[in-house]
């Protein structure tokens, strides 16, 4: 059976319409700006696009021509994608679903007059503004490192040109030298990230430097899929990495970027690479826009509003949500969500009930994959998590050569997700 | 370009081992990796793929009434016609034959099983030697759903909604890699897979998850988007 879709669509539109009045507009249609063009923005602005066919207005604001994914950066580093495969222009998004994208910063935001400032000096009206700006690093977060450093310790932890960076300097490390990252505290984007980064860094350097040093200083106690990360270093890269956790020092920490050393716990190491991955907050302008509290901006779980303008949506890492991880996947799921109630706002259409859903896979070798996921749902608190699952340790070669084809697909499937 | 190309495939196949001479018995077991999407012998219909009835000599995308993949139909315009050989290629590793078909199937490495499970497949062609009384062999069901539950008649809108926590990882399009498509499946296959990972019948950690929490309506509501979108 087939579904005849005109039908379907013009009979829905007169149920919605008996059941909430559309706002009315005295001239043209309602405007959402969308600022930030990853995974929570890309795919917010192409839903909203994509399910009002036509009837709302709907800018997104990017300074990048090309997205270059955090995600899968790092099996870039380990040699197992090339960094072309990674970058994703937003030529669809504009072309075929109407999407007005606009290449600048937005840097300001004018609550009263709903409307946001470019850096090029130009101002957009909105009816609904959607920001979802990924992180910013907190200042002073690592004692020696600066913004102005990251070239010398790169962070790596936006995509693009910092990940090509530290792939440089790891490539170009002497023989028997030492990588060493300084990890994150909580909350900040991608719980396994900088672990899945050290497998794949230890996976290169097994193949071009053998003899050298991974060297993790952690303020963390714990860590995201610890287990299978540990068994894995075990089987695939013994002796090649040591973690320094809190109770040894990991949290005390100081780099020289000039003398390229790395003192944890008053002991200084010399290092060839030095990886800092500093503490994270919002994007500058959740900020700017004044809806933020401490690092993040707090969020209604039923929409993703912000709990202090109600025409403002946040989405992805930028959110403070609850229980949700800050992925891609995340970030994607609650801009879907998003999507259906701003729609729903601004035309009328039906809202359906929020529901969330995050997984994330790391590949720890070749074809070593594993992976943890969860379901989430809207309480008037939070995004609360209802079930999850983690892979095991000592899965079957089988299983996990699977589950890394699983990611590889995955890949694909959000980006078209995001970009058409 | 696309004759040529087939061409070229089909010259290499021909120096292959395809021979006619499997084990149709052992080829009837090695069906079942196949049963969950295709039904052949008396009374097959079309499921997620396309019933096998008649196969040999059959040209591609042509089961009355089943929709291809782009890939597949792009293939059968091409000239693509069922022989020995080409349906050997085509298990053998179907995305090499036809990219981009909708069939997520690694296929059968070895030789010997090919040639049995052709052989099995053979019985129910007419060229040669059909065997029309032949039982049928194959169910696509795996797991039993209540009559109730199946009946229930979905709200694609609703689908349509709840299918954006499927598109995170299955692409709206059909392309398939690493994970498979899920589009265009006939409602009622759609709905006894879902209710499997939900009871944990079936094995998948995320998708168990994902069915878990969805209700019945919740799923015939996707199975009826997804079998309609275009
Ligand atoms: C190494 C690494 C590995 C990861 N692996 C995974 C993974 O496997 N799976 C997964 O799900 N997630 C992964 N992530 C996390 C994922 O990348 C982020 O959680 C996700 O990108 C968050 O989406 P977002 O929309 O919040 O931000 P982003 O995707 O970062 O997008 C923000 C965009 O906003 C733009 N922007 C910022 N400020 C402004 C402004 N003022 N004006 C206009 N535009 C602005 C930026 O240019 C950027 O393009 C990984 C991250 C890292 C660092």
């Amino acid at each position: 059976m087939t579904f005849n879709r005109r039908i379907f669509l013009g009979s829905a539109a007169v149920t919605a319409g008996l059941l909430a009045a559309p706002m009315v507009r005295a001239q043209g249609k309602p405007r959402v700006v969308v600022v930030g063009g990853g995974a929570g923005g890309a795919t917010a602005a192409r839903y909203i696009a994509k399910d009002s066919q036509g009837a709302i207005d709907v800018t997104l604001v990017e300074p990048t021509r090309t997205y270059y994914t955090c995600f899968f950066s790092n099996l870039y580093l380990g040699g197992f994608r090339d960094m072309q495969s990674l970058g994703h222009s937003y030529g669809t998004l504009a072309a075929e679903y109407g999407i007005n994208v606009v290449h600048d910063w937005a840097v300001g935001v004018d609550r009263d007059a709903k409307t946001v400032t470019l850096a090029g000096g130009s101002s957009l009206p909105y009816d609904r503004l959607i920001l979802s700006p990924g992180i910013d690093f907190v200042d002073g977060a690592v004692e020696g490192w600066d913004l102005s450093s990251q070239n010398a310790m790169p962070h790596a932890y936006k995509g693009g040109s910092q990940t090509e960076l530290l792939n440089a300097q790891i490539i170009a490390m002497p023989q028997g030298g030492t990588y060493a990252m300084v990890a994150p505290p909580n909350p900040y984007r991608c719980p396994p990230g900088p672990y899945e980064r050290i497998s794949m860094v230890a996976h290169t350097l097994k193949e071009v430097n053998p003899t050298a040093k991974i060297l993790i200083a952690d303020p963390k106690e714990k860590f995201s899929k610890q287990g299978l990360f540990e068994e894995g270093w075990n089987d695939h890269y013994a002796g090649m990495i040591e973690r320094v956790g809190p109770d040894f020092g990991g949290a005390d920490v100081v780099v020289d970027p000039a003398a390229m050393t790395l003192s944890i716990d008053g002991d200084v190491n010399n290092v060839d690479v030095c990886n800092v991955i500093p503490a994270m907050k919002a994007g500058r302008i959740a900020e700017i826009a004044g809806i933020t509290e401490g690092s993040w901006a707090p969020v209604n779980a039923v929409d993703m509003s912000s709990k202090m303008d109600e025409n403002i949506h946040v989405l992805g890492d930028a959110a403070a949500q609850g229980d949700m991880p800050k992925s891609g996947f995340s970030a994607n799921s609650q801009a879907k969500v998003c999507a259906n109630a701003v729609r729903g706002a601004l035309t009328g259409s039906t809202v359906f009930p929020a529901r969330f859903a995050n997984t994330c896979w790391s590949l720890i070798d070749t074809e070593d994959g594993v992976k943890v996921g969860a379901t989430y749902e809207a309480t008037e608190e939070k995004i609360a998590k209802v079930d999850g699952f983690v892979s095991q340790t000592g899965e079957s070669d089988e299983l996990r050569a699977a589950t890394y084809q699983e990611s590889v697909g995955w890949y694909d499937g959000i980006v078209a997700d995001m970009f058409g | 370009m696309w004759r040529l190309f087939l061409i070229a495939l089909l010259g290499a196949a021909g120096t292959s081992q395809a021979e006619v001479g499997g084990d149709a018995e052992n080829g009837q077991t090695l069906f079942r990796q196949c049963s969950g999407c295709h039904e052949v012998g008396q009374g097959a219909r079309d499921r997620i793929g396309p019933h096998l009835n008649n196969i040999f000599d059959r040209p591609a995308g042509a089961a009355d009434g089943y929709r291809y993949s782009a890939g597949l139909q792009r293939a059968a315009d091409g000239g693509l016609v069922w022989t020995y050989e080409t349906l050997d290629d085509f298990i053998e590793n179907p995305r090499r034959l036809v990219s981009n078909t909708r069939m997520s199937f690694h296929g059968f490495e070895a030789q010997q099983e090919r040639d049995d499970l052709l052989a099995y497949l053979r019985q129910f062609s007419a060229s040669p030697g059909n065997i029309p009384e032949a039982a049928p062999t194959a169910a696509a069901v795996d797991h039993a759903v209540a009559p109730e539950v199946l009946a229930i008649i979905g709200d694609p809108a609703y689908g349509e909604y709840l299918s954006g926590e499927c598109t995170s990882c299955h692409q709206a399009s059909g392309a398939t890699d690493g994970i498979p498509s899920i589009i265009n499946w006939p409602a009622g296959d759609f709905v006894v897979v879902m209710h499997a990972y939900k009871e944990g019948v079936r094995a998948h950690p995320v998708m168990q998850m994902m069915a878990g929490r969805l209700s019945n309506e919740e799923i015939a509501a996707l199975a009826a988007y997804f079998e309609s979108i275009e």
